[in-house]
């Protein structure tokens, strides 16, 4: 079952004065997000990544295609109730402490009152926000401290589906692992995470599933295992000593030197001849490593590739 | 659904209170002790018409103000500030965000104006010493005042539901001085001829009548308020504030948010 | 800053004292009375008791300078009442002030009528309207059949003062009576709560006293001299002869003079305003009436 499914969902909006031309920020795209997965979403700012969130999540009405949330319709607030959302830079109210914000919430979402509490207080600390905060005016909050708030409002519901936009912005390297952390251990209790980023370390190491968006158009879809790690058929070198420079170059390797320390990228073949060179010079060996295939090459390659008709 | 809505108008009428709205009290308490204490100058029987008269005039007006100044930012305030996302996310009808925010609007201005009701009457019985008969059609004032905030709050929300803040201010600042002065035009509208009449009679009925609603002045002479008339403004102010959310409803049902 | 507070109401001061009447001129500017009533918005009761009140204070002030005249009283009047058709006191207050002559007047007794008549089209009920227009009648424009048909109409309305009927009756025949006039002054103050009217009709009623006494007296002096030869310069020694029980005295307790030429005159000229009676002669001033 998917958790997401798109149908050449479209967005196009008139512009221009007389509102005649049109400007397509999202083409027809079709896309499925199955359960349990976490599934990320890449792409450059202006993508249209954002766009295709606040379509799925029913904030923008999509001018062409059809989509499915949690095999229903996401007008019906049934399906609603089980979908959490973090937009991008969340803003809430500033004159309301976590709390107050979270109970706010919790009424919407239909938390009976005798459990509010508990489970405003479970999820605060799940977030990692420190407890003398809880009772602080949001106004008084830094960047990723609302960050977490807005994670918090997110999960507070145990909702099946978290739709996260940019979720580690404004998070420092100590937050973002704490974040990464957390949305493993969502996937863990089975839930189904979907979130969009352009910072590819993170979706590399947590999602199941990408899918690249570049300029309103769906470039590529995989499964990052799939993608990722196969060995490239390359290996760098890297050693100290500026004497070998010369007769590497001879040997038809290119080098790279800061400092003391060259860098040299041979293919797997020549390995055991550039070793041997740099032995025959002396040269103190730091590194050898086979390069493999990062999220990166793959997000780099199908940017510009023709658009993808997902499988 | 109406804990969904009671959410929503607790939260509208929290921020009213810490947006410290409730600090125009002050402003009136001081208007009310300077009057009763002042108006020892002139006669006695204009002493209580003009304590009335300036009391229910200052409850009405900074309740006006308020809530077209609320009034305005109640949608557009939170698509500006973003702050609408995560709430329309959640398991609310969108219909239902638009009838809590008014119900929590309305209830910012009911208890504003219950409070200078109960100040209004500690300087009538410091002035006056003490209570008359008629001094019941004041609530009555109060209370057609209150429908009156009922109007302009609905109107308000609508406009806030697609304009930017100062265009619905002036609006519905507009509406409310047309609204005032809509039975002289309904006077002119059965003197016209023709197309004129038509035009001016539809634009007459489609205003909100705040003439009907005024008995200051009235009340102010000790004159009771008649029955029949509360009824039938009652009416009219709830079928006339109902329709217009109903129309703010629709719209925002249909905003793209951007 | 505080040097600058401290200068500004220092400035503002000297600006106070060499515009006095500024608060009162400003008024001059007066939209017409509708489009008032249209600004106002509905909150023309405050707005007509603001009015009140401004033409209150606006009589007041040219009183106390012994102003000769009011042009403003009509016009702010005028507003007060299409603000608030049922402030009956302004009414009356223009029934009073408006008629009177000056200074203690606007001398405009038809203005009085026009607005007495504005008061009687939007309170048909009110007696008190129609007991004013027919006093200006009365004791104004001595025109006294429009007088009487005025306390006629006022003596149908419910709960009228009984008097209107007398009134009416007494018009016709007894128009200019200062029998007629004492009564008339004589109701308006019981029947008004404004301080201002009643001060005034009361010095009305004093007047008519004077009115009256001194005629009673220079006759008393005239038949003294008839029967003893001696004219008088003092009421003296028509005390010692019994003739008087104690030294005739005004309204206000001051004993009147008796000139030799036989005329009674009150102590104080300038402490009376309406008297006919009772004051030295004075170029331009109209011939007292019988």
């Amino acid at each position: 079952m998917a958790s997401i499914e798109t149908v050449a969902l479209e967005k196009t909006y008139q512009v221009g004065f007389w509102r005649k031309k049109t400007k397509a920020a999202l083409r027809p795209l079709t896309l499925s997000v199955p359960d349990g997965e976490v599934f990320g979403y890449l792409g450059p700012n202006g993508a249209g990544k954002t766009t295709t969130l606040r379509l799925v999540m029913g904030l923008a009405a999509p001018t062409g295609g059809s989509f499915k949330v949690l095999g229903g319709d996401i007008g019906d607030p049934s399906i609603r109730a089980q979908i959490g959302f973090l937009p991008e830079q969340p803003y809430f109210y500033d004159y309301l402490t976590p709390r107050e914000l979270l109970s706010y919430f919790a009424g919407l979402s239909a938390i009976p009152a005798k459990e509010r509490t508990r489970r405003i207080e479970a999820t605060l600390k799940r977030v990692g926000l420190y407890e003398d905060a809880w009772s602080t005016q949001l106004r008084k909050f830094s960047k990723g401290m609302l960050q977490r708030v807005g994670l918090a409002q997110a999960i507070l519901h145990e909702p099946k589906l978290i739709v996260l936009d940019e979720p580690m912005s404004g998070l420092d390297p100590m937050g973002r692992r704490e974040v990464r952390d957390l949305i493993e251990e969502l996937n863990h209790e089975g839930k189904t995470i979907f979130f969009s980023t352009h910072i590819l370390s993170d979706a590399e190491a947590l999602c199941d599933r990408v899918a690249v968006l570049n300029r309103g158009e769906l470039r590529g879809v995989g499964v990052v295992a799939d993608l990722v790690g196969s060995v490239k058929g390359k290996v760098e070198i890297m050693w100290h000593g500026t004497a070998a420079v010369a007769a590497m170059q001879a040997q038809g390797f290119d080098c790279h030197a800061v400092g003391e320390t060259v860098r040299a990228v041979v293919p797997e073949s020549d390995v055991d001849r550039a070793i041997d060179t740099l032995r025959g010079h002396r040269a103190k060996l730091v590194a050898v490593t086979p390069m493999r295939t990062t999220l990166e090459d793959y997000f780099l390659a199908k940017l510009n590739s023709p658009a993808e008709v997902a499988r | 659904m109406t804990n969904r809505i009671g959410t929503i108008a607790f939260n509208t009428f929290r921020e009213a209170v810490r947006d410290r709205v409730l600090y125009n009290l002050i402003v009136f308490a001081f208007l009310m002790i300077g009057a009763s204490l002042l108006l020892g100058q002139i006669t006695i029987g204009v002493q209580r018409q003009l304590l009335i008269n300036l009391g229910l005039t200052a409850i009405s007006i900074f309740g006006v103000l308020i809530a077209i100044f609320i009034g305005i930012g109640l949608v557009s305030k939170e698509i500006d500030k973003r702050t609408l996302y995560t709430v329309l996310t959640r398991p609310v009808q969108r219909w239902e965000f638009i009838v809590g925010k008014f119900f929590g609007l309305m209830g910012t201005l009911a208890v504003n104006a219950g409070l200078m009701t109960v100040g209004f009457f500690i300087a009538l019985i410091y002035l006056m010493r003490g209570l008359q008969a008629s001094d019941a059609s004041i609530l009555a004032a109060v209370y057609f005042i209150l429908l009156q905030f009922m109007i302009v709050t609905a109107v308000a929300l609508l406009l806030s539901s697609f304009s930017t803040p100062i265009e619905s201010a002036v609006l519905t600042f507009a509406i409310f001085v047309v609204g005032s002065f809509s039975e002289d035009l309904r006077g002119f509208a059965e003197g016209a001829k023709g197309a004129t009449h038509y035009v001016a009679m539809t634009i007459s009925y489609l205003i909100p009548n705040f003439s009907a609603l005024n008995y200051i002045a009235s009340v102010a002479h000790g004159n009771a308020v008649p029955a029949s008339m509360i009824a039938w403004n009652t009416a009219y102010a709830l079928l006339y504030a109902g329709a217009v959310v109903c129309a703010a409803a629709i719209i925002f049902q249909n905003r793209n948010m951007k | 800053m505080l040097t600058m507070l401290a200068g500004s109401a220092g400035a503002l001061r000297e600006i106070v004292r060499t515009r006095p009447e500024a608060h009162l001129q400003d008024v001059l500017y007066i939209p017409s009375a509708k489009a008032l009533k249209r600004m106002s918005l509905g909150y023309d009761g405050l707005l007509a008791d603001i009015y009140w009140t401004r033409a209150v204070q606006y009589f007041g002030w040219k009183h106390k300078h012994k102003s000769r005249e009011y042009p403003l009283l009509y016009p702010l009047l005028e507003i007060t009442t299409e603000l608030d058709p049922h402030l009956i006191v302004a009414y009356r207050f223009g029934a009073t002030f408006l008629a009177q002559e000056p200074p203690d007047g606007a001398g405009q007794p038809e203005k009085a009528v026009e607005l007495i008549e504005r008061g009687i089209r939007a309170n048909a009920d009110d007696w008190r309207l129609y007991y004013d227009l027919g006093f200006v009648y009365a004791m104004n424009l001595e025109d006294y059949q429009a007088a009487a048909k005025a306390f006629e109409r006022g003596s149908e309305v419910p709960h009228a003062h009984p008097f209107l009927k007398v009134l009416a009756a007494d018009m016709a025949q007894h128009g200019g009576d200062l029998a007629t006039a004492r009564l008339m002054w004589q109701t308006t103050y019981e029947t008004t709560d404004d301080p201002g009217i009643k001060s005034n009709a009361l010095r009305h009623l004093q007047a008519l006293d004077v009115d009256e006494t001194v005629p009673k007296l220079e006759e008393l002096v005239r038949q003294f001299h008839d029967k003893t030869g001696i004219q008088p310069t003092s009421f003296f020694p028509l005390l010692e002869a019994g003739w008087i029980r104690r030294i005739p005295t005004d309204p206000l307790g001051m004993p009147y003079k008796l000139l030799p030429d036989g005329r009674v005159e009150v102590q104080d000229p300038t402490a009376w305003s309406f008297i006919r009676r009772g004051l030295p002669p004075k170029t331009g001033e109209p011939p007292a009436k019988p």
